[in-house]
C-alpha cells in the first residue's frame, strides 16, 4: 500500500513538472547520432551473430548522413527564420552550431569508412567502435549548440568519455591501452578544473546560461571581478586540455600515437571541432566584454602551440607523434582566430577547422592503410620509397600533407590566409608573423615525408652495393620488418574516404567560393 | 545556347584529366582520337556559339560570363569569367579548328613514338590553356593561359629531351617567354594601381583615368610580352630552336596558334594602345622591321622548318605593322589567313619529313613532286598563298594591311613590301628544293637502309595526315573570302568592328589606288616567284646567295650568349658556389640546427609520465590564474 501510495505521489508531482516546449529540429543531429548508436547496440545484442563490420559501418555511415541532413535542414531553418534558442534556452540553434554539426556529421561518416577497413583487418569485429564514434560526435555537437555551461560540461564529457574508450579500444597492443588510461586520468582532471571554473562564473554572475552571463555582464559593472576572472582562466583551461594547446598539450602525442589509427583520426577532428566550438561561442559571446582581460592569455598560449608545436615535429621518428604536433601546432592557428574576437575571426576560426578536419582525416587513413596490421609500422623510414610501391596512397598523402603545410590551391592555404588575416585585422600583427614562421617551420617536417616518400626505396638501395645492403638489413630489423616487397592494397571504404577528403581539399582549394561563402554565414546567435 | 561557352576550355582539360589518368591504358592510337574528340566537340561549340552570336543584333554581341569568383582579396576581386565577344570567338574558332585538323594528323604523324599518350596529353592541355588566354574576361585569367600555353609549348619542343638539342631548345623558348612576361606581370601591376580592377571592360571604362605616360608604359611592357610570345625583335631567335618540336606541334603552337597571342593581346587591349601615339609607333616599326629581318634570314636557312619557322616570325611582324597601324581587323584578317596557310606549309614539310625518314635539309630533297603527288598538290595552294600571288588568301590579308600602311607609315609600307618580294622568294626557293630538281634524296633513303625495293622510296602520308592537308589546302586558298576589300557586303570578318569601334584605323583610300596598290603587290609577289625558281631549280649550291651572316641569323645567339648568357652563367656560379653555399645556406642551416636544437630540448619534457604531465597542466592552470589575478587587482 506504501509503494502505491508513493507511485500516486509521484505521479501527481510528475503532471506538475513543467517540461520546456522542445523545438525536436534543434537537437535532432544529436538524436539522430545517438539513436543510430542505440539501434547498433540493440540490433548487435539481438543478432544472433556477431553484427557483421559491413552492416554496423552501414548503420553507421547511414546515421551520420541523416545527422548530416538534419544539420543541413537546421542551417535553412537558421538562413530562413535566424537563429534562436531553444529547449528552454539550453541550447542555441544559430549559423554556427549548425556549421558545427555539418562537419562533425561529416567527419563521423569519413570516419566510420576508414574505421571499417581497420576493424577487419584487425579483426576485432563489433559495432562498439562506431557506436562510441557516433556518441562522442553527438557530444561535440552538443558542445557546439550548448547555451549554458553546464550543457557545455555535458557534451564534454560525452564527448570525451567516448574517447577514452577509443583510445583503448585495441585491446591487443598495449600502448593502446596506455593511451586511453593517460587520456582518461589528464581528461578527468582537466574536467574537474572546467567544472571549478563553471561553479566561479556562477558564484559571480548568479547564472550558467551564457546569454543571462552576457546579459549580466553589460548591465553590471563588477567591482572585484577577481572571482570571475579566475573562473574565466579554469575555463580557458578546460578547453585549451581538449584542443591540445600548449601547456595542457602533453598528453597528446601519447595519446595520438597509442590509439588506432582512425580513432587518431576522427579524434584530431572531431574532438577538436567540439573543443573549439565551445571555446568560441563562450569566450566571445559569454566573456566578449572580459576580452582585454583573456586576449593576451590566449595570446600567448596561441604563440607557443604554434612555436612549440611546429619545432617538436621536426625530431620525430613516429609518423602519428609528428602528426600529433602538426595538430598542435593547427590548434594555434585556429587560436589566432579565437584570439581577434571577431565575427570574422570565428569565421576564419570555423574554415580552419572546417578544412583541417578533412586533411587530417584523409591523412590519419592513408597512415592507418600504410601503417599495416597491429598499427606497427608509423616510422618514419616505412615512408620511403613508398611512391614506387603505392603511387595512389603516396599521391594522396603528399596532397595532404601539403595542404596542411598551406601550399596554394588547396582548402589548408586559404585557411591559413583567412585566419592569419583576421588576427592582422584585430591588430594582433605580431602573432600573425610568428604563426607565418611557424607555418615556415611546419613545411620542413611536412615536406620530408613527402620527399622520402618520392626518393628511392629501400628496395632499390639495395641494389646498390654491399654498404647499402647493409644498412637496408640494419633498418629492417630496426622498425620490426619493414615490407620491401609488399605492395599495398587499399581497402575499399579507406579508398573511398581518402577519395573525399582529397577531392575536398583541392576542390575547395581551387573553387573556395562555397566553403567560404558558408563559413561567412555561420554567426554565433549573439556576437 | 552561347552561354555554355565554358564548356569549349572544360572538354580539353576533360581529356587531359582523361589521358592522364588512362593515357597509358589507351594506347596509340586511341589516346590520340580521345583527344582529338575532345577538340573537335571544342569546335563544335565554338561553331554553335559564333551562331547565337550572330544572331544578336551587332551592339549585343559582347557578353561576359561568370562561372565563380577566384580571388576576393581586398580591392582585389578576380572572377573566372569568359568574355564572349566576336574578337574571342574569332579566335576560339580557327584555334579549335584547327587544332582538331592537327590533332588529327598527328595521330598519324606520331604513330609508333613511345610517349604517344604523353603528346595528346600536352597537346589538350594547351588547346585548353590557349582557349583559356583567349576567352578570359581579366588580364589575370588570360595570363593563366599564357603561362599554360608557355609551359605546353616548353613541354613538347623539349618532348623528344633525349636529343640534348631539343632538351636546349625547350629551355631556351621558355627562358625568352619568362624574360617576356615580367613585361605582362608588371603592366597588370601598373594597371591595378591606375584602375583597380583587372576585367578588360573596368580597365577601358578608366583609361581616362590613367596618365598618358602610364598609358604608354602599360602598352609597351604588355608589347615587350607580346614580342616573347610572338617572336618579335629582339625575342625572336627562340622559334627558330623551337623547331626542335615535332612537327605538328610546330605547325600548332609555332605557327597557327600560340605565337599569335601577342598580337592577340595587343588587339584586346586597343582601347588602351589607340590613345599612346608612342606605342604604336613602337608597334608598328618593331613588326615592320621584325618582318623583313626574319623573311632575310629565311632565304638563306637550308632547314625545311627553320625557313618556315622565320617565315613565321615575318608574318607575325606584319600583323603586329597592322596593330600599330591600327588596322586590327587586318591583323586578324592575316593571322587567321596565317593559320590556315602556314599550318598547311608545316604540315606539308611534316609529310616530307615523315616520308624521307626525319630528313629536314632541304639540299637532300628535290624532285619530290613526283613521289609525293597529294602532298605536293596542297603543299602549292600553302605556298603560292603565303606568296602572295591572287587570288589565295595570304594576297588579301597581306594587301589589306599593306593598304593601311601606306596610308598611316609610308616608310614601314616600303618596308613591308620589299618583305613581300623576299617572302615570294624564299618561299618559292623551298618548294623549288623540295619539289623540283634532282632525286638528292636518294642519298638519304639509302643511308637509313632502304636502298631496295619498294621501301627506298619516299612514301605519301596515311589518310588522317592527308585529310587535314587538304581542308587546309581549301581555306588556304579560299581563305581570303574572309575580307573582300571591293564588296562591303560580304565581309565575314566585318563584324569584328563593333569590338574597335572608332579606334579601328581608316585608311580612305580611294578606288583607284587601291588597285594600283593591289597590281603592286601581285607584280611583287610574282617578281619573287619569278626570280627565285629558276635560280633554284636547276642548283642547289649556291653560296653567295646565302652568306652566313644570314645563315647564322646576323649572329644574334652568339651575341645574346655574350652579352646575357657568360656573364648571366658568371653570376649563377658566384651566386651558387658563394652566396648560396656560405651566406645563404649558412644562415638557413644555423637556424635549422637551432629549430631541430629547441625542438630536442622541449621533447624532453615528454617523458610519459601522466603525473609530470598533469604537472604541466596544474602549472598552466597557475600561470593562467596569476595573470587574472593581474588583471583583477591591477
Amino acid at each position: 500500500m506504501t509503494a502505491l501510495s508513493a507511485l500516486a505521489a509521484m505521479l501527481a508531482t510528475t503532471s506538475h513538472l513543467a517540461l520546456p516546449r522542445i523545438a525536436y529540429l534543434s537537437i535532432l543531429p544529436v538524436l539522430i547520432l545517438l539513436g543510430g548508436a542505440a539501434a547498433m547496440l540493440g540490433a548487435s545484442a539481438l543478432s544472433p551473430r556477431r553484427l557483421p563490420t559491413s552492416a554496423s559501418t552501414t548503420m553507421a555511415v547511414l546515421t551520420a548522413l541523416a545527422a548530416l541532413g538534419a544539420s543541413l535542414a537546421q542551417w535553412v531553418d537558421v538562413r530562413d527564420h535566424g537563429p534562436h534558442v531553444a529547449v528552454a534556452g539550453a541550447v542555441v540553434q544559430d549559423g554556427f552550431s549548425a556549421l558545427v554539426a555539418v562537419l562533425v556529421s561529416a567527419a563521423m561518416a569519413l570516419s566510420a569508412l576508414v574505421s571499417d577497413s581497420w576493424l577487419r583487418r584487425e579483426e576485432v569485429g563489433g559495432p562498439e567502435l562506431q557506436v562510441l564514434m557516433l556518441v562522442s560526435s553527438a557530444g561535440a555537437v552538443v558542445m557546439a549548440e550548448a547555451n549554458d555551461l553546464i550543457v557545455v560540461f555535458l557534451g564534454l564529457e560525452i564527448l570525451s568519455i567516448a574517447l577514452y574508450v577509443l583510445a583503448a579500444f585495441n585491446a591487443k597492443r598495449e600502448q593502446s591501452g596506455e593511451a586511453g588510461l593517460k587520456y582518461f586520468v589528464l581528461g578527468a582532471f582537466s574536467s574537474a578544473i572546467f567544472v571549478y571554473g563553471i561553479a566561479l562564473v556562477y558564484g559571480a554572475t548568479g547564472t550558467t546560461n551564457l546569454a543571462q552571463i552576457t546579459d549580466y555582464l553589460s548591465r553590471n559593472v563588477l567591482l572585484h571581478e577577481g572571482v570571475l576572472l579566475a573562473g574565466v582562466a579554469l575555463l580557458l583551461v578546460g578547453f585549451a586540455f581538449k584542443i591540445a594547446a600548449v601547456p595542457f598539450h602533453l598528453w597528446t602525442p601519447d595519446v595520438y600515437q597509442g590509439a588506432p589509427t582512425p580513432v587518431t583520426g576522427f579524434m584530431a577532428a572531431v574532438a577538436k571541432v567540439g573543443g573549439f566550438a565551445a571555446l568560441l561561442r563562450v569566450f566571445i559571446s559569454s566573456f566578449g566584454l572580459l576580452r582585454t582581460d583573456w586576449q593576451p592569455a590566449v595570446w600567448v598560449m596561441a604563440a607557443v602551440t604554434l612555436l612549440l608545436g611546429a619545432l617538436v615535429a621536426l625530431v620525430q621518428r613516429d609518423i602519428k607523434r609528428m602528426l600529433a604536433y602538426s595538430s598542435i601546432n593547427h590548434a594555434g592557428f585556429v587560436l589566432l582566430g579565437v584570439q581577434a574576437a571577431t565575427s570574422r575571426g570565428v569565421e576564419a576560426a570555423l574554415y580552419y577547422l572546417f578544412t583541417y578536419s578533412f586533411m587530417v582525416i584523409g591523412a590519419f587513413a592513408v597512415i592507418s592503410v600504410v601503417g599495416g596490421p597491429d598499427d606497427a609500422g608509423h616510422d618514419l623510414e616505412r615512408y620511403r620509397g613508398l611512391a614506387r610501391r603505392a603511387p595512389w596512397l603516396a599521391l594522396t598523402l603528399a596532397v595532404l600533407l601539403l595542404a596542411q603545410a598551406g601550399i596554394p590551391f588547396t582548402t589548408g592555404f586559404l585557411a591559413k590566409l583567412e585566419v592569419i588575416s583576421a588576427a592582422v585585422g584585430a591588430g594582433s600583427t605580431a602573432l600573425a608573423v610568428i604563426a607565418m614562421v611557424s607555418a615556415a617551420v611546419a613545411a620542413f617536417f611536412y615536406l620530408r615525408v613527402v620527399l622520402l616518400m618520392y626518393s628511392a626505396g629501400p628496395g632499390e638501395q639495395a641494389m646498390d652495393g654491399a654498404v647499402a645492403h647493409e644498412e637496408n638489413v640494419a633498418v629492417g630489423a630496426g622498425s620490426g620488418g619493414v615490407a620491401t616487397a609488399v605492395t599495398l592494397a587499399v581497402p575499399a571504404t579507406s579508398a573511398v574516404a581518402i577519395s573525399l577528403c582529397v577531392g575536398v581539399t583541392v576542390l575547395f582549394g581551387l573553387w573556395p567560393a562555397p566553403l567560404t561563402g558558408f563559413a561567412q554565414l555561420a554567426h554565433l546567435l549573439i556576437p | 545556347m552561347i552561354h555554355v561557352a565554358y564548356v569549349m576550355f572544360l572538354l580539353p582539360l576533360a581529356g587531359f584529366a582523361v589521358l592522364a589518368l588512362f593515357g597509358r591504358r589507351l594506347g596509340d592510337p586511341w589516346a590520340g582520337w580521345v583527344a582529338t574528340a575532345t577538340i573537335t566537340g571544342s569546335f563544335v561549340l565554338a561553331c554553335i556559339t559564333m551562331a547565337g552570336l550572330l544572331g544578336r543584333p551587332a551592339a549585343g554581341r559582347s557578353f561576359t560570363q561568370v562561372l565563380f569568383t577566384w580571388l576576393p582579396v581586398g580591392g582585389l576581386h578576380v572572377n573566372v569569367a569568359l568574355l564572349v565577344d566576336p574578337l574571342s570567338m574569332t579566335m576560339a574558332l580557327f584555334v579549335t579548328g584547327v587544332s582538331a585538323l592537327i590533332h588529327l594528323y598527328s595521330i598519324g604523324y606520331m604513330k609508333g613514338d613511345e610517349d604517344y599518350p604523353k603528346f595528346f596529353l600536352y597537346l589538350n592541355l594547351f588547346v585548353a590553356s590557349m582557349l583559356i588566354l583567349v576567352l578570359g574576361d581579366n588580364l589575370l585569367f588570360t595570363f593563366v593561359g599564357w603561362e599554360g600555353v608557355g609551359v605546353c609549348s616548353y613541354w613538347l619542343v623539349a618532348f623528344w629531351f633525349g636529343r640534348d638539342t631539343a632538351a636546349s631548345a625547350g629551355k631556351k623558348a621558355f627562358l625568352y617567354n619568362r624574360l617576356a612576361d615580367v613585361g605582362f606581370l608588371i603592366a597588370m601591376f601598373l594597371v591595378f594601381d591606375k584602375t583597380g580592377t583587372l576585367d578588360y571592360s573596368g580597365i577601358f571604362a578608366h583609361v581616362s583615368a590613367i596618365d598618358p605616360a602610364a598609358r604608354t608604359a602599360i602598352c609597351l611592357l604588355l608589347f615587350a610580352a607580346a614580342a616573347g610570345k610572338s617572336a618579335q625583335i629582339p625575342l625572336f631567335p627562340w622559334l627558330a630552336d623551337a623547331m626542335e618540336g615535332p612537327t605538328p606541334v610546330s605547325a600548332l603552337i609555332h605557327a597557327a596558334t600560340m605565337v599569335t597571342a601577342g598580337v592577340y593581346l595587343m588587339c584586346r587591349m586597343n582601347p588602351l594602345l589607340a590613345t599612346s601615339h608612342p606605342a604604336q609607333w613602337v608597334v608598328a616599326g618593331v613588326g615592320a622591321a621584325t618582318a623583313f629581318v626574319a623573311a632575310t634570314i629565311g632565304c638563306a636557312q637550308q632547314d625545311i622548318k627553320k625557313v618556315l619557322a622565320y617565315s613565321t616570325v615575318s608574318q607575325l611582324g606584319y600583323m603586329f605593322l597592322a596593330v600599330g597601324t591600327g588596322a586590327y581587323e587586318a591583323a586578324i584578317f592575316l593571322m587567321v589567313a596565317h593559320a590556315f596557310f602556314k599550318a598547311e606549309l608545316f604540315l606539308g614539310a611534316g609529310s616530307v619529313i615523315h616520308g624521307l625518314d626525319d630528313e629536314q635539309d632541304l639540299k637532300r630533297m628535290g624532285n619530290l613532286r613526283k613521289w609525293m603527288p597529294l602532298t605536293f598538290a596542297t603543299f602549292i595552294f600553302g605556298w603560292l598563298a603565303i606568296a602572295g600571288i591572287p587570288p589565295l588568301a595570304g594576297f588579301w590579308a597581306k594587301g589589306d594591311i599593306l593598304d593601311n600602311a601606306w596610308a598611316r607609315f609610308p616608310v614601314l609600307w616600303g618596308l613591308g613590301l620589299l618583305t613581300a618580294a623576299l617572302t615570294a622568294y624564299y618561299m618559292t626557293r623551298l618548294s623549288a628544293l623540295a619539289f623540283w630538281g634532282d632525286d638528292r634524296w636518294r642519298a638519304v633513303l639509302a643511308k637509313h637502309g632502304h636502298g631496295q625495293g619498294d621501301t627506298g622510296r619516299p612514301h605519301e602520308a596515311p589518310w588522317v595526315m592527308a585529310v587535314p592537308l587538304v581542308v587546309l589546302a581549301v581555306l588556304a586558298f579560299f581563305g581570303g573570302a574572309l575580307l573582300l576589300p571591293w564588296h562591303p557586303s560580304w565581309t565575314p570578318l566585318g563584324w569584328l568592328a563593333p569590338v574597335f569601334g572608332a579606334r579601328l584605323y581608316d585608311a580612305h583610300l580611294s578606288g583607284a589606288t587601291e588597285w594600283v596598290l593591289g597590281v603592286v603587290d601581285a607584280v611583287v609577289a610574282l617578281t619573287g616567284v619569278g626570280v627565285a625558281f629558276p635560280l633554284w631549280r636547276s642548283r642547289p649550291d649556291r653560296p653567295a646567295l646565302e652568306p652566313r651572316v644570314l645563315q647564322r641569323s646576323y649572329f644574334l645567339d652568339d651575341l645574346y650568349d655574350a652579352v646575357v648568357g657568360r656573364p648571366g652563367q658568371a653570376l649563377a656560379d658566384f651566386s651558387a658556389t658563394v652566396v648560396d653555399n656560405r651566406i645563404i645556406d649558412g644562415a638557413v642551416n644555423g637556424v635549422g640546427r637551432l629549430a631541430r636544437q629547441v625542438g630536442s630540448g622541449v621533447r624532453k619534457v615528454q617523458t610519459g609520465f601522466v603525473r609530470q604531465y598533469a604537472l604541466g597542466i596544474v602549472l598552466g592552470a597557475v600561470v593562467l590564474l596569476v595573470f587574472m589575478a593581474t588583471r583583477a587587482w591591477a
